[in-house]
């Protein structure tokens, strides 16, 4: 069967490992561990910004847990929880902690480092006007943090949702069963089919959040580009400018 | 600039030197072209312990019986090590029934131990022979642990019929897919499970799945040794579902003389797929596998 009558059969895009279904699933993963990812980094960020401590180590340790390789810690997740921890959850839960573990770092870089990076004009403007700390950096700092922050949670969704496909790993639903189980049944359009879905969802996703982006981040922080306003060419102008040049 | 140069250079050397180490034919030290000389036998095995296992045992039957043997482990996998059997780089390989003849015809349908090596003997590549083959079984398996057995008095694979839409099975995931496998549960037994959960191939997940109770039901290999750590039930396949996997020797026909084939058949009417768990565990807690070879060899009274 080739890749495009497997997009075609319709038997593929109903029912509970249909196509509809598995992006739900897989996008369903995705939200859990990035709110969880959201929860804990965040806060954390905010107060490594804002107080300066801890920089090194935290981001130091969350980096370092990083680079564990995720099937593996995957595996051994599974294999310590699953004496303790009943039923289907058993299968969930292993597969959020290394999603979280692979999504807090960039969130938690991106929100102290913007924190950090506020226009000191800005920060000292607003202290000059009588702002307490805790005003500073709610109405000051973390709105100038934002762009960075999300740049964080941007790069965090997209590792997340391109690594859930290892749900798939411990028999949960989600794209990556298409991956997994094509590979397995020697079904390369089903793998392929797998593989570009999730490449699509990723893209829409990125632009979701440039969109995002768009909308709640200060005008002023937007490093937006913009046409340069045309110069209507005049002789002067293109003999001032090639004297400039 | 200097610094680049002298990078790449070093790149360049370190490239020439892999490539030299992987240009080497892993089977070329044992004599492939010539084959082996006058009487020696060259016993090869597949690149997993067990093999190498039953292997080391045909080995040191062998030499005790005055054979002159080379041992050549760990070639690969059957696509390789069969070639390798055909050009002559080995002499003698332990094979399994079932999985050799769907290597050599695909479309295979045999399942019984008999129809299996009385199909496997027209499929044999000329110039090899089967000697005889021993009880000793690694094939899947469907295995429930002794308290899912006693709660819904289980032995077999059909007794799983009337009690399956309350258990999940867990297996790999071209299960879902193969008639050795869920289609052919509910075809050949007519067992719908509650659910199938793709774990690995008789690996670590689902062994843990089984023993911690999130499948009730799982495949595993019959010479796995948590069948006996974990005292799991494994169900007979009372209607022949899975082929047989029987363990036996396949020879090069030249070499072939009556004190090989009255070790070989000796070693073979002894081994049981018991022997084979309790050696893959030894084996797998660091034991050198010619000590385990000829442990058991003694404990037969084969030398």
């Amino acid at each position: 069967m080739s890749l495009l009558e497997w997009f075609l059969d319709p038997a593929h895009w109903s029912g509970a490992d249909g196509i509809p279904m598995q992006i739900g699933v897989h996008l369903f993963y995705s939200a859990v561990a990035l709110a969880l990812s959201l929860l804990f980094a965040v806060p954390l960020g905010i107060y490594i910004g804002f107080t300066g401590k801890g920089e090194g180590i935290v981001a130091g340790i969350a980096n370092a847990l990083r680079a564990l390789p995720t099937l593996g810690l995957l595996v051994l997740l599974f294999l310590l929880l699953s004496p303790v921890v009943p039923g289907q959850l058993v299968y969930g839960i292993p597969t959020v902690i290394v999603l979280v573990l692979l999504a807090v770092p960039p969130i938690l870089t991106g929100t102290y480092a913007g924190i950090q990076a506020a226009d000191t004009e800005a920060v000292n403007a607003a202290r000059g006007m009588g702002y307490s700390q805790v005003q500073i950096l709610w109405f000051v700092q973390l709105p100038c943090a934002l762009p960075l922050l999300l740049s964080g949670v941007r790069s965090s969704t997209l590792q997340i949702v391109s690594t859930a496909t290892v749900a798939a790993y411990l028999g949960l639903q989600g794209l990556g069963r298409f991956i997994l189980d094509g590979r397995a049944q020697g079904d390369f359009s089903q793998m392929a089919a797998g593989a570009i879905l999730l490449a699509a969802l990723a893209l829409i996703l990125e632009l979701a959040f440039i969109a995002v982006g768009r909308l709640i981040v200060s005008p002023g922080l937007q490093r937006t580009t913009r046409a340069p306003r045309k110069i209507v060419p005049t002789t002067a102008t293109a003999a001032i400018r090639l004297t400039a040049s | 600039m200097k610094k680049l140069i002298a990078i790449s250079a070093l790149a360049a050397a370190s490239l020439l030197a892999l490539s030299g180490c992987s240009g080497g034919d892993p089977l070329a030290s044992a004599g492939a072209g010539t084959g082996s000389s006058g009487d020696q036998v060259i016993i090869g095995s597949a690149d997993f312990t067990e093999s190498q296992l039953i292997a080391s045992i045909y080995s040191e039957a062998l030499q005790a019986a005055g054979v002159d043997v080379k041992e050549q482990f760990n070639i690969g996998s059957r696509e390789v090590y069969m070639e390798a059997l055909q050009d002559g780089s080995i002499d003698l390989i332990p094979e399994y029934s079932g999985a050799l003849l769907k290597y050599l015809d695909t479309s295979s349908t045999a399942s019984t131990t008999d129809d299996v090596l009385a199909e496997l003997a027209t499929q044999l590549p000329t110039g090899t022979s089967l000697l005889d083959h021993s009880l000793a079984e690694d094939k899947d398996v469907l295995a429930v642990t002794s308290d899912t057995a006693a709660k819904y008095d289980l032995e077999k694979i059909s007794d799983l019929a009337p009690v399956a839409a309350e258990l999940s099975l867990g297996g790999p995931p071209e299960w879902k897919t193969r008639v050795n496998g869920v289609i052919g549960l509910v075809d050949v037994y007519g067992i719908n499970f509650r659910e199938f959960v793709s774990l690995d191939a008789g690996g670590p997940l689902t062994m843990t799945a089984l023993t911690s109770g999130q499948i009730q039901v799982g495949d595993i290999f019959s010479t796995d040794p948590g069948v006996t750590d974990n005292d799991l039930v494994v169900l007979e396949d009372d209607k022949s579902l899975f082929a047989a996997e029987n363990v036996v020797p396949v020879i090069t026909t030249a070499k072939l003389d009556s004190t090989i084939a009255e070790t070989l058949n000796a070693v073979s009417a002894q081994l049981t797929t018991k022997d084979l768990i309790r050696m893959n565990s030894e084996a797998s807690s660091g034991t050198n596998l010619a000590e385990i070879a000829i442990a058991w060899l003694t404990d037969a009274d084969l030398i």
